[in-house]
């Protein structure tokens, strides 16, 4: 009323002109908040709403048996099945992580002897620090660290994890590696070998000689028309053909060759959609200031083309990690089959055991390919914003 | 003179001729592909003579000896040969990769669409679907699902039930087989008129829509034309068909249709591994119609249902079609992880018992090989086909 009074006595006249604003009402509390949230989110419509009741339902139904089994049922400790068997005081029982924590070793080493162990070790740091030195990206001489991951790892890796009469460290037989192990070591190679020949290759199919063209094209799309387990086959048996019998390769090595292959044809497409965004104005401007073929490669088109094909490398690399599970069609012991191998062990035979080892390999594999997805858009958001000036 | 002399191509040695350069190393790689081929064929026939194999196609024809538990055509372990082993394989894995391809086409455009829903508890399940599935291998999920839950399901004599015929457990799932009388093949004429009135039927309304704007009840006419006429023809035909009932004894389960668990559990495994990927595919292409498409169907009047039929999907469409065979594709390679699970399909058989048997790898490799192309190759060919009849017609 004051303010309505002093108003008119500003204006200075007979009628009501109002100087300032009324203060605004605060927003209906139906739009705002938790309560107007859930109004616009869950229960905007009746289908809406049906929706809501029936996503709902469906995780009560699933997440309440998932904690039981992972958690509150679940066995903590024992030394073997006695303790993961229903018994009166416990009828329902859950996820036994008493036999993950027994078979922990063998699932990461395999039947690598347990002397041994510690070059396994030492194996998986080296490769934690080159990773991490690649992906950090303000981390200081990243060629370096290429350098290190793709030359230096590899060839240490090999004469650490195989053994050396010359610099006194026992012959370790691949058929004694497994778990963790094989299944970093496979994936791993497989990623080392795959962006260099996919590379090769990928150029390979955008070549102006057509004998260089043809045998690219053959065998990319014949490597990616047929499954991988054929591939596998094809190392495993034929292979050992295809050599001299003196050179007969190992288990190990012939598996790899099929997975490098495998993984090399799938990487030569991800790269040539990444040769194909690239303008033919930077090729003419390469060759315009005089630069050869390898040199307009190298310098020009490469770095282009790699950088915004980061993520679709980073998803082959996960498809890689995921196939290597197939790799004991040819009777190597990766994480999958060492899991494998221990739940069927009579030592563990209960209810659960099966479940329990899977969900365990499901948390190992999800971490991994989880971790490479978000490293992967990570980039892609990094890309989308440099775009834009 | 001199001029005109200078001005000739300059003089330079042949090594740096661009032509000559691509000649030679063109020539080298044939040379060194040949020489790698010859070496490997060499070496091939020295390794296979060393062990006393045969080679050529003749194992075809000789008799296979071993049974194989789910045949389409008839085969037996006494008078199946090993071609006949090949076919039975071949069938399977084709019927596991049709019904999946159907089934993990609808989970995906389910869930992808599910995915970009308003409502936040639909969205996120949809999400946490997609990212589980898609970071874990497939063969992982298939032995969960084979060994964890179907084998976990309870033996025979406690099999779940529904009525007295049909049965579930860790053998299988059993269901009453219908049994058709021969006047049944009017039942089936009457389906395939159904079919041919229907299509001719859709081909009139949309004529007279494009002539007169009047709209024409197409999916209820279809729908009456498809599954009605063959029901009438059934009751008028004396309903030639019988049920045969599966028939539980002491050990095991008789007659009716009988579906193995290790079909289940690669069909699930490949449906929802392959639908999790169909619904990104499926979501990348609604996001890439420009909003403003769905406003302006907004403000014409159109309702949510409408807006998603005739103007978002045909537009995703185009971009949805390439991936999406990528993932047809993946889900008739994957279907080969059967040999994991014990699913007699083309690898199982052949990569399997037959090269154990044999011990002929080459050919064996080669033609499983040479089958996987050929889908690759055909399915490659209709979809870029059909791919190229909904593109977008541009000036």
């Amino acid at each position: 009323m004051s303010v309505a009074t002093q108003d008119s006595m500003i204006a200075g006249s007979k009628g009501y002109v109002r100087a300032a604003p009324v203060e605004s009402l605060p927003a209906p509390a139906a739009t705002t908040g938790v309560i107007g949230w859930m109004r616009a989110h869950l229960f905007s419509s009746p289908a809406n709403i049906a929706l809501t009741i029936i996503s709902a339902l469906l995780i009560l139904w699933l997440v309440p048996p998932i904690i039981e089994f992972a958690f509150t049922h679940a066995v903590w400790s024992g030394t073997d099945r006695e303790a993961c068997l229903p018994s009166e005081q416990r009828p329902e029982v859950g996820a036994c992580w008493a036999f993950v924590r027994d078979r922990f070793s063998y699932f990461i080493y395999g039947s690598y002897p347990i002397p041994q162990r510690w070059r396994v070790d030492i194996f998986f740091a080296m490769l934690a620090f080159g990773i991490f030195w690649l992906l950090w990206l303000e981390a200081p001489r990243r060629d370096l660290g290429a350098l290190y991951f793709f030359v230096v790892v590899p060839i240490v890796s090999y004469v650490l994890l195989n053994g050396s009469e010359l610099i006194g460290l026992r012959r370790v037989d691949t058929s004694l590696w497994g778990g963790v192990l094989v299944t970093i070591v496979v994936s791993w190679v497989g990623i080392v070998f795959s962006l260099p020949i996919g590379i090769l290759l990928a150029l390979g199919r955008r070549s102006n000689m057509p004998a260089v063209k043809l045998f690219s094209v053959i065998f990319i799309e014949f490597v990616r028309g047929v499954p991988l387990i054929t591939v596998l086959f094809m190392a495993s048996v034929m292979l050992p053909l295809f050599v001299p019998d003196a050179y007969s390769p190992d288990k190990l090595l012939r598996a790899l060759v099929g997975i490098a292959m495998f993984a090399s044809a799938y990487m030569a497409e991800v790269v040539r959609a990444g040769l194909q965004a690239i303008p033919k104005g930077q090729y003419e401007g390469a060759m315009a200031v005089g630069l050869g073929y390898w040199q307009m490669m190298y310098l020009i088109i490469l770095p282009q083309a790699l950088k915004v094909t980061v993520p679709n490398i980073v998803n082959t690399y996960i498809g890689l990690f995921k196939d290597t599970t197939l790799v004991v069609i040819v009777g190597i012991f990766d994480f999958l089959r060492t899991v494998e191998v221990s739940r069927i062990d009579p030592k563990w035979a209960a209810p659960t055991t099966s479940a329990t080892g899977y969900v365990f390999a499901a948390i190992f594999y999800f971490i991994f390919c989880y971790g490479m997805s978000r490293y992967a858009k990570g980039v892609e958001a990094r890309l989308a914003k440099s775009d834009h000036r | 003179m001199s001029i005109a002399q200078d001005s000739g191509p300059p003089k330079v040695s042949p090594i740096y001729d661009p032509r000559i350069r691509s000649v030679a190393y063109q020539v080298l790689l044939c040379g060194a592909i040949i020489f790698l081929a010859w070496s490997a064929v060499r070496n091939a026939a020295d390794n296979l003579a060393r062990a006393k194999i045969s080679s050529g196609f003749g194992f075809w024809n000789q008799t296979a000896g071993f049974d194989i538990s789910q045949t389409l055509i008839e085969y037996s372990a006494q008078a199946g040969t090993y071609g006949r082993a090949f076919w039975v394989g071949l069938l399977n894995t084709l019927v596991v990769a049709a019904i999946g391809i159907v089934l993990a086409t609808i989970v995906g455009f389910l869930v992808g669409i599910a995915r970009l829903s308003k409502n936040f508890l639909l969205a996120k399940l949809s999400a946490t679907y997609v990212e589980l599935i898609r970071n874990l291998p497939l063969l992982l999920q298939l032995l969960f699902w084979y060994n964890a839950v179907l084998k976990a399901l309870p033996d025979l004599r406690d099999s779940w039930t529904i009525g007295s015929s049909v049965f579930l457990n860790n053998r299988g799932f059993f269901a009453p087989a219908p049994i058709f009388g021969s006047a049944m093949s009017y039942v089936a004429a009457a389906f395939v008129i159904g079919i041919i009135a229907a299509i001719a039927y859709a081909n009139w309304a949309r004529k007279k829509q494009e002539r007169t704007g009047e709209q024409s009840p197409v999916g209820l006419v279809a729908l009456g034309l498809i599954i009605g006429l063959p029901v009438i023809v059934f009751f008028l035909a004396g309903m030639p068909a019988t049920l045969e009932f599966p028939e539980k004894g002491r050990f095991n389960i008789r007659g009716g249709i009988e579906i193995l668990p290790e079909f289940v559990a690669l069909l699930i495994g490949l449906v929802l591994y392959t639908g999790a990927f169909i619904a990104e595919v499926v979501r990348a292409g609604i996001m890439a119609v420009s909003k403003g498409q769905t406003e302006a169907a907004g403000a014409l009047g159109l309702r949510t249902g409408p807006t998603l039929k005739l103007v978002v999907i045909p537009q995703a469409m185009r971009v949805i079609i390439p991936p999406l065979t990528n993932q047809y594709l993946n889900l008739t390679k994957n279907s080969s992880l059967a040999v994991f699970v014990g699913y007699p399909d083309l690898v199982q058989i052949f990569t399997g018992t037959v090269l154990n048997q044999t011990g002929q790898a080459v050919e064996v490799v080669m033609i499983t090989m040479a089958v996987y192309l050929s889908i690759s190759l055909i399915t490659s060919l209709v979809m870029n086909w059909y791919n190229s009849r909904i593109a977008l017609v541009e000036r």
